[in-house]
């Protein structure tokens, strides 16, 4: 029996989170290198549909759990259904996305198998001579990057924030093996129950679909300067963001924070203004196809991560950038 | 109602710098503090104490110094304190943390009603010690925890997702992780101030709490560091300086020939 990767199907509200998606195409690169084969496993309410699109992703395999239970998440049930059928079927690997859902069921799976686990990884690989994963994380606060790996104990266990990596189907009618796994969770006393969901509409572009962000760091000097920020986000019809020191500050929103421990995005552009590039923030946005770097410190880490780097004063340079674009779309 | 705070000692991760040269973390000289987010979680037992009495001890791991932490808990208004701190413990992942600390939740004399985590430590940002020892203990739980209030057999949580928010309830004893915009950490006061300096912090290590020892440190830690290094630099990269209008003109025309805009 061939050794297996496993991606977490996560869902939410009858739709697979696009993590999920983003996970397979990585594991497919991982199940080339290894020989593994790729599953996904799909915890459901009874009677949901199988989807289509984990195949289009690369699943060679579904493990269906199906179960009244199941529908919404719920922390002992999940857990215990996904520890007894990692216990059973042995995968080598197993990756979650580090949603809500996936940093309280990959941290209680792993206490349950003595499994090693590591935290929102923005690069795994697959080392074929030793044949594990190479999980490779900022750390130390976001100041260096770690490259982990779990010798000894299996499953070896990552999670991974949406927006890491692209995803890319390999076609549209693919097939692919469906395990029907038995799941009995009658015995299973409930302790905790959600009694409400509620979706928020938040009041600005969202961070993860914006095609352009701009976004603004201590070196914009003082709280109301993020006005610069925001006007060339609008000239741009885009989104703004903001490093972690500003919003420690509070000088905006938690809700605009990009980085290891805000949000992770990939825009078409980013436009870093007066931020220094602490790997924290870097963490967050170098997958971003374009990187425009304003600091007056050339020596900033920022630039090393800059597809172009403008040094100077972002209070001239940034307002200097909205008129320009306003002159050009006009 | 007694309820255990874990926090954690970490550096102040602002202040922290990396020589280029060598790959090491030039630690000397930078503060140390308590976790942010531990901060929210000492807050959130406090109003909790506030409103229905009772006890609130922090729990803390790390090397000797972390007691400073635990003094400055005190001084906030918890009322004991214990330092897990032994040689042995050394080098642990966050499954052998996660086991390490719940064997001391399991040794105090007076039953937990609730434990308390921050969301995440912001040295480490990994989130997974809170769950880990609630699993360990065998306790329910829920993360990223912005209230929680007493209801009958348990406690009615409001839980931060992705998209909003979720209403749970759960039975005691329970554990949270406990995230920034649950509230801010009171300010402490002189005499409690007076008291922590005083008071004494028992420290446990391996021979307190009788681990299987095979399951700490090192020794018991699935994940090992591979390697550290510096974040790659982009080789293809353009500077442009000098005045800001030229400097802006020239970007614009490089962004349209990347049709970006």
């Amino acid at each position: 029996m061939s050794k297996e990767i496993w991606i977490f199907a996560e869902q939410e509200n009858g739709h697979v989170a696009g993590v999920v998606y983003e996970l397979l195409t990585r594991g497919r690169m991982l199940a080339e290198k290894s020989g593994y084969t790729l599953c996904a496993v799909l915890p459901s309410a009874a009677g949901a549909p199988l989807h289509q699109e984990l195949f289009n992703y690369g699943a060679k395999k579904i493990y269906n759990l199906e179960d009244p239970k199941l529908e919404t998440y719920q922390n002992d049930y999940f857990a215990k259904v996904i520890h007894e059928l990692i216990e059973k079927e042995k995968p080598e690997i197993v990756l979650y996305g580090a949603t809500t859902i996936g940093r309280s069921l990959a941290p209680t799976v792993a206490v349950m198998g003595w499994a090693g686990l590591t935290a929102d990884c923005t690069e795994l690989d697959f080392d074929v001579e030793r044949m594990i994963l190479l999980q490779t994380r900022p750390a130390f606060g976001g100041n260096i990057m770690a490259t982990i790996i779990c010798p000894d104990h299996r499953p070896q266990m990552a999670t991974v924030r949406s927006n890491v990596f692209k995803k890319e189907k390999t076609g549209e009618d693919e097939r692919g093996e469906v395990v029907n796994v038995a799941v009995d969770l009658s015995g299973v006393k409930e302790r905790m129950k959600r009694i409400e969901s509620v979706v928020e509409e938040v009041n600005t572009i969202d961070l993860k679909a914006a095609d352009y962000i701009v976004s603004g760091g201590r070196g914009i000097g003082k709280p109301e300067n993020f006005k610069i920020i925001e006007e060339l986000a609008g000239a741009l019809g885009g989104a703004v963001g903001a490093s972690r020191a500003t919003v420690d500050a509070g000088w905006i929103s938690h809700h605009h924070q990009v980085g290891q421990t805000g949000k992770t995005v990939c825009p078409m552009v980013y436009i870093a203004c007066g931020i220094s590039g602490a790997i924290q923030h870097l963490a967050g946005m170098q997958s971003a196809d374009l990187i425009i770097a304003v600091n007056k410190d050339i020596d900033a880490p920022i630039f090393d991560v800059a597809d172009f780097g403008l040094v100077g004063d972002v209070h001239e340079i940034v307002p200097e950038l909205t008129k320009q674009i306003n002159a050009y779309k006009n | 109602m007694h309820i255990v705070v874990c926090i954690k000692q970490v550096p102040d991760s602002d202040k922290v710098t990396i020589d280029r040269e060598t790959n090491r973390l030039n630690r000397a000289g930078v503060p140390s503090i308590i976790n942010p987010f531990d901060e929210n979680a000492l807050e959130m037992a406090l109003q909790l104490k506030d409103k229905h009495g009772g006890k609130i001890t922090v729990i803390s791991m790390g090397p000797p110094q972390a007691e400073e932490a635990l003094r400055t808990a005190l001084s906030h208004g918890a009322d004991e304190a214990i330092l897990l701190s032994d040689r042995k413990f050394g080098g642990a992942d966050t499954w052998a943390t996660s086991y390490t600390i719940s064997l001391a939740l399991k040794k105090l004399n007076e039953p937990v009603d609730l434990m308390l985590f921050g969301k995440q430590a912001v040295d480490g940002d990994t989130a997974q010690v809170g769950p880990g020892v609630a699993h360990f203990c065998g306790v329910p739980m829920i993360t990223y925890a912005k209230s929680c209030e007493v209801i009958d057999g348990g406690y009615r949580v409001q839980q931060v997702t992705d998209q909003g928010y979720n209403v749970w309830e759960i039975e005691t004893p329970a554990a949270l992780t406990v995230v920034k915009e649950a509230n801010e950490l009171r300010m402490p006061s002189l005499k409690k101030k007076m008291a922590a300096k005083k008071a004494e912090i028992p420290t446990w290590g391996a021979a307190e709490l009788q681990p299987d020892e095979s399951r700490i440190g090192l020794s018991g830690s699935p994940t090992k560091v591979n390697k550290v290094f510096a974040p790659p630099v982009k080789v293809n990269k353009e500077i442009l300086s000098g005045e800001p209008r030229e400097m802006v003109k020239e970007l614009i025309f490089k962004l349209r020939e990347r049709k970006v805009l």
